[in-house]
């Protein structure tokens, strides 16, 4: 491929009338009439006018810089068709079919034209419009990884909000399996918190977990230290029996970090720290 | 080489730690507490690290020193305002500051020096009842009086 | 494939110097948006080998670039020094064992807050420890 300098392409593609003509007609089937034979035409002209100036700078390398408006355009088609629901294989044939238009103009031009009509040139001309399908595919995927993982990005701060509970406590009630990501992530949510808030109590309630592996029992006892040396107390509640197990087996050590049974207990004892005393009003006193 | 300047602040002394922390900045620092300490007869030190972004094992060791010898003067040591990044990587390092104490801000710094100069300190007459015990040393009321 | 931009060294030979040399990597850390706690993390550890380089080594350099592999960023940080080595490499590299002026944590700190962690080293030709970290 690296040899091809696209001459051959290059005089295929001269004829760009007949060219243009046969592309439209063999692209139009796949696409079955959601698209007006008008705008394809134009869609088809004018990316056979970026192809037109990307061979002649850049042969048939479509990595190349030459390439770059072209990559474009083809970047930016694949997006708007998956916009309007066109399946990304239903892009990269409409693409595809210019492989029609191309045999054809080699065909023709067999009987003695400059392009030669041999497999050579159906060889280099069907790499080079393969290549630039992929072109459509790739920004496809490109386009679509970034909605997942903006997706995953939203998710993550949906299912961890901090909450204050009270006057200089705040609590992270987290739910699901923990991932060393998403423990980090939380983590250093919940410390930025307590700063922001100067709150000094931080309670993580893994209620909801059902269960931990060594790498986020260490990140859950790594942020209770940090919370520590920025002057702030974190207690850890809703210790489901599995995890204490697991916290036991793998032999790690919570030392005298504070754990609390339910929520509502560390609550209580948060609210201790800041000096609040709650008691229950003793009933038919009046 | 720049020194961090050492305020008087009542019967404790405050440094605001602004500057980036050179090793000799951080050494200087260390011994111009000491003889502040003695020399104004301070009963607690407060250092405000708010402004500062990375802690490494040498500036953690310093916090440590300063506890210690403190301490060792009868005064009281807390660190304030540490950056939660800050905490994150002291802890990944492996340094605990252990025998440091620390507060969210420069406020609550003061309020637990405070609590531990009212713990030590004479007891406040209106406190007591009205027959007054005499004090024996260490502060608390004699034994057996 | 891994491409790196924009090489810049610094000789270390003073403490402000080992101030620099912080900056320098907080400042890189930034362009290629390094959460900030992976900048803190990348940072510290720096100050730690610029420190060993200016006493173990008594001077050496740090080189900075940044690099990109797969559509994430990265920063490589190179701390070299033409000091004595380092006889026992496996010995320096665990967690509080000193040469005899500090905690213990520096090389076995570095490592930990860092994504790769390198070291060449040979008693009488010097040291080179080499970190990167990447962003998320």
């Amino acid at each position: 491929m690296a040899q091809a300098d696209g001459g051959r392409v290059q005089a295929l593609l001269r004829s760009e009338d007949k060219v243009l003509r046969r592309w439209v007609e063999a692209a139009e089937t796949p696409l079955r009439g959601r698209l007006t034979t008008g705008e394809l035409e134009r869609t088809c002209s004018d990316l056979l006018a970026v192809l037109g100036e990307a061979v002649a700078g850049g042969g048939l390398d479509v990595t190349s810089a030459a390439y770059a408006g072209a990559r474009g355009f083809l970047a930016e088609l694949s997006r708007d068709w998956a916009r309007r629901g066109f399946s990304p294989s239903e892009t990269a044939s409409a693409v595809f079919a210019l492989k029609d238009a191309l045999f054809a103009a080699a065909d023709e031009d067999g009987e003695g034209g400059e392009s030669g009509g041999d497999l050579a040139t159906v060889l280099e001309s069907s790499r080079w419009v393969d290549a630039l399908g992929l072109v459509t595919f790739e920004s496809f995927a490109r386009a679509r990884e970034q909605v997942i993982s903006e997706q995953a990005e939203q998710l993550l701060e949906l299912t961890t909000p901090v909450v204050k509970l009270w006057e200089g406590v705040v609590a992270v009630p987290l739910i699901g399996t923990l991932d060393s990501a998403r423990t980090q992530i939380v983590m250093e949510k919940l410390l930025q918190t307590l700063v922001d808030t100067g709150s000094e109590h931080a309670i993580i309630d893994i209620t909801g977990v059902p269960a931990v592996d060594t790498e986020v029992a260490q990140h859950l006892l790594k942020t209770v230290v940090a919370a520590r040396l920025m002057g702030a107390e974190c207690t850890i509640s809703g210790i489901r029996p599995q995890i204490a197990q697991t916290i036991v087996m793998l032999g790690i050590e919570f030392g005298d970090i504070t754990t609390k049974s339910t929520l509502a207990d560390a609550l209580l004892h948060a609210m201790r720290g800041t000096g609040v005393e709650v008691v229950r009003r003793r009933t038919g006193s009046r | 080489m720049e020194r961090v300047p050492v305020l008087s602040l009542g019967d404790a002394l405050l440094v605001s730690i602004q500057v980036d922390l050179q090793d000799n900045t951080v050494l200087a620092l260390q011994e111009d507490l000491a003889e502040r300490i003695v020399s104004t007869g301070a009963r607690g030190v407060l250092i405000d690290i708010s402004a500062v972004d990375i802690v490494d094992s040498f500036i953690g060791r310093m916090f440590a020193s300063i506890a210690a010898l403190s301490r060792l003067l009868d005064a009281e040591t807390v660190v304030v305002g540490m950056r939660p990044a800050v905490a994150i990587t002291l802890v990944e390092l492996g340094l605990s500051l252990d025998g440091v104490r620390t507060a969210l801000d420069v406020e609550r710094g003061m309020k637990i020096l405070r609590a531990l100069s009212d713990r030590r300190g004479l007891p406040v007459a209106d406190e007591l009842d009205d027959d007054l015990v005499p004090v024996a040393e260490g502060g608390g009321p004699a034994a057996g009086a | 494939m891994t491409t790196s931009t924009g090489v810049e060294e610094l000789p270390i030979r003073t403490g402000d110097d080992v101030v620099r040399v912080r900056q320098l990597v907080r400042a890189r850390a930034q362009e290629v948006r390094l959460s900030l706690v992976d900048q803190t993390k990348l940072v510290t550890a720096a100050s730690e080998l610029a420190r060993n380089t200016l006493v173990h080594g008594g001077s050496g350099t740090a080189t900075v670039e940044t690099l990109t592999r797969d559509g994430r960023s990265g920063i490589r940080a190179v701390f070299a020094d033409e000091g004595p080595g380092i006889p026992d490499v496996d010995q320096a590299l665990t967690p509080g064992w000193t040469s005899g002026s500090g905690l213990g944590l520096g090389l076995s700190g570095a490592r930990k807050l860092v994504d790769e962690f390198a070291i060449d080293t040979a008693v009488g030709r010097g040291t080179t420890v080499t970190v990167v970290k990447w962003t998320r």
